[in-house]
């Protein structure tokens, strides 16, 4: 399994992919909306390349609970 | 109460001759030919294997993230409209975006698009299916782009006539301007539509060259060896404004759209009527319109697409309309056929030829047929052209006749 470090640099490297976040930027504490500009329909994006990505499903009404990289971190250390 | 007068102050292109204007407008003079052979792969089962591919790649021009959420032909479009903007020097002219409206038509929309995602959809299920999708396949994404990056608030319009879209955006922008509705429009078209499905259709109809082995040469109207369009893609943005609004803020006046006229042919679906019959009233109609007469008009940008049915209905049409007078041109023998984006960029091509006096040539028309009018071959001629015609027709039976006027 993967540490809460290397999956929040794989999800560094798919918000650069899919919204051009500056992966200097991304941390647990960030909010992909508020603070990484992350607009709904990438995050859409973000959510099924990171399903990919680290082998889990997040459910669609499990995403409006992940406001921040934390959440998504923590999301998938708990679903893998 | 008068009627404004409608000035054309910014135009914009990325066509298969250069990535903006200024590199069209010369390899036209130049007499230079865009279409080029598909080299891609799924090209090789194709009976038709050449196209008017882009110049310059908007992948070239654009950011990539953004590029994920374009369709090509929106891509295409707000580069054209960005070209425009910056030449009309409208940034910084403290327009009233509320007095600002866009109209960017296009003939088939987001097609590239719509069969991808279907090859996920069907590859990968419906999950994998980009958000984007919609967006980027709906006909009006290209004109709600550049609405959105220009922040446009008069209206936002969609026109959809075929091959004859580009003009008849163009027409409506007149319409909007002269009802009162805005002081400036982006208007134009594009089309970025070289997929091996819309050329197999346009193929099935028996509508395109087959030339392959020349494709330079494919493109040929009125030449008695033309056996039909090549495809090209592209966008093609002018901006139109009122011309007092213009005035008041020193703008620089390309030339002047003084009329349209649009008919529709009422005939059938694909075929032009054979007499022209639609396309002379539509020009009768721009004629008057436009307040000036078939003996002022001295040079016309014809649609001519080189299929051996149109080119000369197109011509005999002219000759009854407006006199034996006129000198034409194709530059579709240079640019190929851009469907939607064709009318605006032979409307560029008409408004350069007035402004800078010089019509470009046709090229590949090594052997005219009979009964033809005055056609500029091989070199540009240079001319001064007070009024000149730029037509465009579609399937549907749709006919659109521009007419510009030197701006004095």
């Amino acid at each position: 399994m993967s540490s809460r470090e290397e999956i929040t640099a794989g999800l560094a490297e798919i918000l650069e992919e899919v919204a051009g976040v500056n992966p200097d930027d991304v941390a647990e504490e960030k909010n992909f909306t508020e603070d990484l500009d992350v607009d709904s329909l990438s995050m859409v994006e973000v959510v099924v390349a990171a399903e990919e990505k680290f082998g889990v499903k997040i459910p669609d009404d499990e995403v409006q609970n992940l406001k921040t990289v934390g959440d998504a971190v923590s999301f998938i250390v708990k679903s893998s | 109460m008068t009627r404004p007068e409608v000035v054309v102050t910014g135009l914009g292109a990325t066509t298969p001759l250069g990535g903006d204007v200024a590199s069209t407008w010369d390899a036209m003079l130049a007499g230079r030919s865009g279409v080029t052979p598909l080299t891609q792969e799924w090209a090789a089962q194709l009976p038709v294997r050449i196209a008017a591919q882009l110049m310059v790649d908007p992948g070239d021009v654009l950011d990539r993230v953004k590029l994920r959420r374009l369709d090509r032909s929106e891509a295409t479009a707000l580069i054209a409209a960005h070209q425009a903007w910056a030449d009309a020097g409208l940034a910084e002219s403290g327009l009233d975006l509320e007095r600002l409206a866009v109209s960017v038509g296009s003939g088939i929309g987001g097609a590239q698009t719509l069969l991808a995602q279907d090859d996920i959809l069907e590859a990968s299920g419906p999950r994998r299916v980009s958000p984007h999708t919609v967006p980027m396949l709906m006909p009006n994404g290209p004109a709600a782009w550049v609405g959105l990056e220009l922040g446009a608030k008069a209206g936002v319009h969609c026109v959809a006539s075929a091959c004859a879209t580009g003009a008849e955006a163009i027409s409506l922008g007149l319409d909007i301007i002269r009802s009162g509705r805005a002081d400036v429009v982006v208007a134009g078209g594009t089309e970025a539509v070289i997929h091996p499905l819309p050329i197999a259709g346009f193929a099935s109809m028996r509508a395109m060259s087959t030339r392959n082995e020349e494709p330079e040469r494919a493109s040929r109207p009125w030449d008695k060896g033309r056996d039909g369009f090549v495809l090209g893609e592209g966008a093609a943005v002018v901006i139109l404004e009122r011309a007092d609004h213009a005035a008041a803020r020193g703008a620089r006046i390309y030339a002047r759209l003084a009329g349209a006229g649009i008919t529709s042919d009422g005939y059938d679906i694909v075929q032009p009527h054979p007499q022209g019959a639609g396309f002379v009233r539509a020009v009768q109609k721009a004629l008057d319109d436009a307040g000036v007469s078939g003996a002022d008009i001295v040079h016309v940008n014809a649609h001519a697409t080189s299929t051996p049915v149109g080119d000369m209905a197109e011509v005999s049409g002219l000759r009854l309309v407006l006199g034996d007078h006129p000198v034409l041109t194709a530059t579709k023998s240079m640019t190929g056929h851009l469907l939607g984006a064709a009318g605006a960029l032979e409307s560029i091509a008409t408004i350069l030829a007035i402004h800078e006096g010089v019509v470009p040539p046709t090229i590949n028309l090594d052997d005219p047929e009979d009964g033809l009018l005055d056609v500029v071959t091989n070199k540009p001629r240079h001319m001064e052209i007070p009024a000149a015609l730029n037509n465009s027709f579609g399937f549907g039976g749709h006919n659109v006749a521009l007419i510009f006027t030197r701006h004095s």
